[in-house]
């Protein structure tokens, strides 16, 4: 009895010294902080690890990624970052030189890639950003080459919601008077900047501007400014909490307007669950053209492995992301993170968005604004790539 | 201007309901509940369940999540409360204490919440039909809430003012070593407050669940408010809470009217302050000896 349990316990043992040993070398450690908990906690499991997790398990029931003459499979070492930037740094420090991963995907939101990115930076790794949508791209391009931005810039998407309301204008489907509001923030404050002059310069005629603090649902009185200002449209860069309550407001009070547009959360499956019928016709920052095959497969795979709908804006873009990561890493032919590098910098890709090819370190092919449309959010405004459909007016509520 | 009123007058009910259970736990039970934001998100979540798969509306849905909460507080307080109660010296070391402890227990509950439910963020539509009162549309569901929180603060105040296990819950918030001294089981009605509170706050979060979207990891935005609203009233009165509640709810929505949306956070801050400057003890909080 004492000696089989002996042996038994040395098999164990001996399993345990062999397996990392014989299996390391086809193995790709691959490291991720983002978000579980926290403000941004929510837009992460929507948006950020269920891509990843439909990544990894793709690439390795595919057998692993060709490396070389090497076939290797991926070991995910996750952590949360709580959304706090200081804990971002600090689990990228750990997944560089305690864990030593190979490789880092990009962790989320605009804020915690750039206070990241120059701890991956500095420990050489790729790093492709898929949920930063900030005017500092080429700055931070041009100051960390590593760095890679697929989301676009605040002036692009600032710009496609003016595109799709000129055109909506310009078919004389609302008037001039526009109602603008924001949340308080980075973000807000910066999608403004870009789309305000722009509005102006189309001749829109601002009637109502407020902006809001950030976290704020309590949106009543806003709503009923607004209203009182009489707009044709209007337009909300805003966080999902208000994203949602502005709308339920907007419902509620009777706000009637032509086009009406929310920012963050719109593109989110559960917006069109929450207001149903009501939901057609609203806009919102994102969009994906899931007319295109490879988009709708996409959403499919996702759905069946990451048991959730994607989100219809940053999900798309993380997802190709990794794709980026994945085909860089297969082109190089090797785990060598700088000629991985050099790789992105100067390969195409081909991913679900269609084909990848930076220019200095940014992907200038984005779609903007989204339309909820028969419970698909489609792209009707885009910058370098084709949309899905034209804007069309917003039926009453 | 009757809108802003009208607005800011659901708006505090809203605030009642983050706040109320918070004044008993922390007035009576002397327990500085930072999980409090947990406890309402927890009641988000349950309403949302109960009315997505049972479709218990959350209006009834009260009924079961009172009870439930009543009964787990009492089980948190009975369990990891009361040895630090017992073994406090002064209400200085308690406070500390029960600080410490309500912080680890804030991330055991949103630690439950996130393996659950995940991180997601969460709504339902739930009586988001326009209800109009004086012209006005509003929230038919923050109408029911606010009705709701006004009866939960009337119901209060009779047990508190006119029944004899009220007017015991009383005497501990004043004092719980007098309290000892005329046949007042301190141990017991300080863990029936914290119940009692565990619960309000609960269905605060189940009323509030129809309207705002949550996730699990929102807890402390209701905290932060509750404190706010606890500490402006004055320490375990109910009456001080309602009525800072009242201040704060129509304030914000004047301010946000009247002058501007982005001041409404300065705006309970200032009022705060200004509470605090003149009547440190809050509005209706007594004197300390």
């Amino acid at each position: 009895m004492k000696r089989r349990t002996l042996f038994a316990t040395a098999v164990c043992a001996a399993g345990l010294l062999v397996a990392p040993g014989a299996f390391a070398q086809d193995v790709l450690r691959i490291g991720a902080s983002a978000p579980k908990t926290g403000p941004l906690g929510g837009g992460g499991a929507v948006t950020h690890w269920p891509n990843i997790r439909l990544w990894m398990h793709e690439i390795n029931e595919a057998g692993g990624l060709q490396v070389g003459d090497r076939r290797m499979t991926i070991e995910l070492i996750e952590y949360d970052d709580q959304t706090n930037p200081e804990i971002a740094i600090q689990n990228i420090q750990r997944l560089a030189t305690v864990d030593n991963v190979d490789f880092i995907v990009t962790p989320y939101s605009t804020g915690i890639n750039v206070a990241t990115a120059p701890m991956i930076n500095q420990h050489g790794y790729p790093h492709i950003t898929t949920s930063a949508a900030t005017d500092g791209v080429v700055e931070f391009a041009r100051r960390w080459p590593n760095s890679f931005w697929m989301l676009g810039t605040a002036s692009q998407l600032g710009e496609g919601v003016v595109q799709a309301f000129s055109q909506l204008r310009d078919a004389g489907d609302i008037g001039d008077r526009i109602a603008l509001v924001y949340v308080g923030d980075a973000f807000g404050q910066e999608l403004v900047t870009a789309a305000k002059p722009q509005l102006l310069e189309a001749g829109f005629d601002i009637v109502y501007e407020a902006s809001y603090p950030f976290g704020t649902q309590d949106v009543a009185p806003i709503v009923a400014a607004a209203k009182a200002a009489e707009p044709d449209g209007f337009i909300a860069f805003s966080y999902p909490g208000d994203t949602f309550a502005l709308t339920e407001q907007a419902q509620i009070q009777g706000l009637e307007v032509g086009a009406f547009y929310t920012g963050v959360g719109t593109a989110f499956p559960g917006f069109r669950d929450r207001f149903g019928d009501a939901s057609e016709g609203i806009m919102g920052i994102g969009g994906v053209n899931a007319e295109d095959p490879k988009v709708a497969d996409y959403f499919a795979r996702h759905q069946e492995i990451a048991g959730s709908e994607p989100d219809y804006w940053a999900s798309a873009t993380t997802y190709a992301g990794l794709q980026v990561l994945a085909q860089a890493i297969e082109q190089t032919g090797s785990t060598d993170k700088a000629a991985v590098i050099e790789t992105i910098k100067n390969g195409t890709f081909d991913t679900v968005i269609g084909t990848i090819d930076f220019i200095d370190n940014v992907n200038p092919n984005v779609w903007t604004v989204g339309q909820w449309r028969d419970g698909k959010f489609v792209a009707v405004a885009a910058d370098g790539i084709s949309v899905g459909a034209d804007p069309v007016v917003k039926p009453a509520w | 201007m009757t809108q802003i009123l009208v607005t800011g007058i659901l708006l505090s009910g809203t605030y009642a309901l983050i706040a109320l259970g918070l004044t008993l736990q922390y007035g009576v039970a002397r327990i500085m509940n930072l999980a409090n934001g947990e406890t309402l998100v927890a009641g988000c979540f349950i309403a949302m369940w109960l009315f997505a798969t049972l479709t218990i509306n959350p209006v009834v849905g009260l009924l079961i999540i009172a009870p439930a909460a009543f009964a787990a507080n009492w089980g948190i307080y009975r369990v990891a409360l009361e040895p630090l109660v017992k073994r406090a010296k002064s209400r200085g070391q308690l406070e500390v204490d029960s600080i410490l402890a309500t912080f680890g227990l804030l991330f055991l509950f949103q630690g439950i919440m996130l393996l659950t439910f995940g991180g997601e963020y969460f709504n339902y539509t739930f009586l988001a039909q326009r209800f109009e009162i004086l012209g006005s549309g509003y929230g038919l569901n923050r109408v029911v809430a606010f009705a709701a929180a006004v009866a939960i603060a009337v119901a209060l105040y009779f047990f508190l003012y006119r029944t004899r296990h009220g007017t015991a819950m009383r005497a501990v918030a004043v004092d719980p070593k007098s309290a000892n001294l005329v046949a007042i089981d301190v141990a017991r009605t300080a863990a029936i407050a914290f119940a009692l509170g565990g619960a309000l706050t609960a269905c605060g979060g189940a009323l509030l669940s129809t309207f705002y979207t949550f996730n699990a990891s929102m807890g402390v935005v209701f905290t932060m408010k509750a404190l706010i609203i606890v500490i402006m009233g004055g320490v375990g009165d109910v009456r001080g809470a309602v009525l800072a509640a009242l201040i704060l709810g129509v304030a914000e929505t004047a301010v946000a009217s009247l002058i501007d949306p982005s001041l409404t956070l300065a705006a309970t801050y200032t009022l705060f302050i200004v509470v605090l400057l003149f009547r440190p003890q809050g509005m209706f909080g007594r004197q300390t000896t």
